[in-house]
């Protein structure tokens, strides 16, 4: 095994751009599968956001016809934490910025 | 008899669990049986999707596997000790339960990615000479469990 990744290196961010860039919202996409059975998801979501019933139910009915829908979002570190909760609970969960 | 609940919330609120011999026999031997690809085998296309990326973006990806790839693979570990602890229990707490809802979970999802099962997968189409037909029967088995559990948690979760 190997690695391309340089040694980790603090760099001073440029500000103006970057920073416009990085306060982009991101959104935590999950994605449909055929294994994870539908009154299992719309648990997680309840549990993991504290949505109630009928929103939950309706995000897994989202997932399950349109092939995925956006559960949360938030700052990168939110949106990050959002998704290595969905993975621990064993949905297929991504995030990109909006 | 044949129907009857495995695992249910009494009016206590407490989970049940009321496992035939021979099902917590079954059960006994899974979660080693995961165990060991999760050491030995990690790259195993069947447990693809226990660890989906998160990114698009490769060096992204890479520091999310560096940040939660330990916690992620110890939380599963985790779930499969406690099924295998508490399987002569005849209650579970609802930490023990919520760790049987991921282990029941994360067989599903190898047994599932390796039999590429799809959403509309019938077992009355199962076949006795069908190779595959133990474990879709077990896959089957598991998914009966897990809708029981998740019943009987749901209460918790009902805002």
């Amino acid at each position: 095994m190997t690695t391309l990744a340089p040694a980790e290196v603090e760099v001073e961010q440029p500000r103006g751009a970057d920073e416009i860039e990085h306060d982009r919202p991101w959104i935590v996409i999950v994605w449909n599968d055929p294994i994870n059975l539908m009154s299992y998801v719309t648990l997680v979501f309840q549990k993991l956001f504290g949505y109630d019933l009928a929103k939950a139910t309706k995000l897994m009915l989202q997932v399950h016809n349109e092939g995925k829908a956006v559960v949360s979002s938030g700052m990168r570190e939110k949106a990050e934490y959002d998704v290595a909760r969905l993975h621990a609970h064993g949905l297929w969960a991504t995030m990109r910025q909006d | 008899m044949l129907e009857r609940r495995r695992i249910e919330r009494t009016g206590k609120g407490e989970i049940r669990l009321r496992l035939p011999r021979d099902e917590r026999g079954l059960l006994r031997s899974l979660p080693d049986q995961l165990r060991r690809l999760l050491a030995e085998a990690p790259d195993d296309p069947s447990l693809e999707r226990l660890f989906p990326p998160a990114y698009d973006d490769a060096q992204d990806e890479a520091d999310y596997r560096r940040l939660m790839g330990d916690e992620l693979l110890e939380g599963r570990r985790h779930a499969l000790r406690v099924v295998e602890e508490t399987l002569d229990q005849d209650r579970l707490t609802k930490e023990q339960a919520e760790a049987w809802l991921t282990a029941l979970n994360d067989l599903r999802l190898v047994l599932g990615t390796r039999l590429d099962v799809t959403e509309d997968m019938l077992l009355e189409r199962l076949r006795p000479d069908d190779p595959n037909a133990f474990e879709l029967s077990l896959y089957a088995y598991l998914s009966w469990l897990q809708e029981q559990l998740v019943e009987a948690l749901a209460h918790d979760f009902r805002t």
